[in-house]
């Protein structure tokens, strides 16, 4: 279990050092993408639009924000992760194409993802689930916003992040999964749990 | 007094105190998750939660990004005055409590998914009403987030199924939602009646305290061997591996016909959102689940 300070944009070369269980805090750019926004950015490459940001080397956030507007000046209230599952159909093609090197959400991912980070260097941090103030701490300024016709939580929101963390990495660059560990050892138990409830 | 004022003014203050603050058993039991658990990852997810949580009660923000989908639980003396302007107040309430603390708006048209940008829409806040003796009125705000309520299942087993269908249907559940419902969890269990009334008291049962023991001995012991039983799995905080997969097991029962066995299982999230005031006719408020300082 190490501790790793990583500013963007983050090199392939520094995920592959990576390992379950190692901490991360993030400094510089993130960009929150749900489910919408990573529909659009496909459809994107079908029409061989670019995007309006780059998202190489820098983290996608599985996050809806909170955030308040006053005169132009936008400010993230509270930005905790959402269920990363939601994305799963979609990640692959988003790594592949737009080269982003960290993955910030909550409950892990499947297969076709881990498959897509080990291929092209890509770790998976597990910032906690709801911890929504925590994070907002962590976010300096909005840098700006895209796509905000999709909704607030849907939108494409840039930021300014100092130390944002702890994120666990949670599935690695190498094919290891702490979701998935947690869940195999649960089955393996599970005769025993059965088995003390006389079921 | 105008009741319509009132209560809309006290809806908003307790949606706010329900997304800012948790209630002292939910507070009190992450604590002693965190001093109890072993592994280092899942003390550390604990520690950001206790951290989140400070960090939202000092600054009045919302805990969790996710304010929820909201709903009130009204339990109205059927003396009071007023019972008729609560449904608009309430409304009300929603509306403004979402620009004012914010909250995210969350909710849409299931079809189109549209989102009405306040919270509001059909039966949306959906209002749970009892009937009292006497003329007070206990209002509970409960918002709810899609992660955890995402998680909840119903079913109805065969009586021949019994208590061991009820068993294995609760841990089964616990092992498909995994990390996906921000554990550490408290579950609502609901046990008997219709499929319906099986959901309705699953979820009632999540209002009950964490520190407040089941009045009946039997539900008391079953709600001790599931938080037990739920806990071997070792799923842990945030789903990360540990010793707390739930924080408590809540039962709630009610009398099911001969040949069905309904049973709900509600999952609710560490992030636990309640807030209870009580108001009496002279128009003052007694806060329940929160300490308010005026
Ligand atoms: S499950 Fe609860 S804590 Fe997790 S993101 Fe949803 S509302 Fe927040």
């Amino acid at each position: 279990m190490a501790i790793y300070k990583l500013n963007t944009p983050i090199s392939e070369e520094e995920v592959r050092k990576l390992y379950v269980n190692d901490i991360i805090y993030i400094t510089g750019t993130i960009i929150t993408a749900r489910d919408q926004a990573h529909k659009r950015a496909l459809d994107y490459i079908k029409q061989g639009k670019p995007l309006p940001v780059s998202f190489e080397g820098l983290a996608i956030y599985h996050c809806g924000p909170v955030v308040s507007k006053v005169g132009d000046k936008w400010t993230v209230v509270a930005a905790g992760p959402t269920t990363s599952t939601r994305m799963e159909t979609l990640e692959y093609e988003f790594i592949e194409n737009f080269k982003a090197r960290v993955i910030i959400g909550k409950g892990g991912m499947g297969r076709r993802t881990v498959e897509a980070m080990k291929r092209f260097g890509v770790v998976y941090g597990a910032f906690v689930g709801g911890a929504g103030t925590l994070a907002a701490k962590a976010i300096k300024a909005v840098k700006g916003v895209e796509w905000l016709d999709l909704g607030v939580p849907e939108a494409l929101w840039i930021l300014n992040v100092e130390d944002f963390g702890p994120l666990i990495v949670a599935i690695d660059s190498h094919g290891n999964n702490l979701f998935e560990e947690a869940i195999k050892r649960a089955e393996e138990r599970k005769p025993l749990i059965y088995e003390k409830l006389g079921v | 007094m105008n009741v319509a004022k009132v209560v809309e003014d006290l809806a908003v203050d307790l949606l706010r105190l329900a997304v800012v603050e948790l209630p002292f058993d939910v507070k009190e039991a992450l604590q002693r998750a965190f001093q109890e658990e072993e592994s280092e990852v899942a003390k550390m997810q604990l520690k950001a939660i206790l951290d989140n949580v400070e960090l939202a009660e000092k600054e009045r923000t919302p805990i969790c990004q996710d304010t929820g989908l909201i709903a009130f639980y009204v339990r109205a003396g059927a003396c009071a005055k007023g019972l008729d302007l609560m449904e608009g107040a309430l409304y009300n309430a929603t509306r403004r409590a979402t620009k004012e603390v914010p909250l995210r708006p969350n909710a849409v048209n299931p079809l189109t998914r549209v989102n009405s940008g306040d919270n509001t829409g059909w039966l949306t806040p959906y209002i749970h009403w009892e009937i009292a003796l006497g003329d007070v009125v206990e209002i509970t705000a409960f918002p709810k987030g899609a992660g955890s309520d995402n998680m909840c299942v119903l079913s109805v087993l065969t009586p021949a199924e019994g208590m061991k269908g009820l068993k294995r249907f609760v841990i089964d559940a616990v092992m498909r939602a995994g990390a996906q419902p921000c554990p550490p969890n408290i579950l609502g269990v609901g046990i008997g009646g219709g499929p319906d009334v099986a959901m309705k008291i699953a979820k009632e049962a999540l209002l009950r305290p964490l520190n407040q023991a089941n009045p009946d001995a039997e539900l008391a012991k079953l709600e001790k061997e599931l938080y037990e039983a739920v806990n071997m799995t070792g799923i842990g905080p945030m789903g990360l591996g540990g010793k707390f997969t739930v924080l408590g097991v809540n039962v709630k029962c009610a009398f099911t016909h001969t040949g069905s066995l309904p049973v709900a299982v509600a999952f609710q999230c560490w992030a636990a959102r309640r807030a209870t005031a009580k108001l009496y006719p002279d128009g003052s408020i007694e806060y329940i689940t929160h300490k308010v300082v005026r």
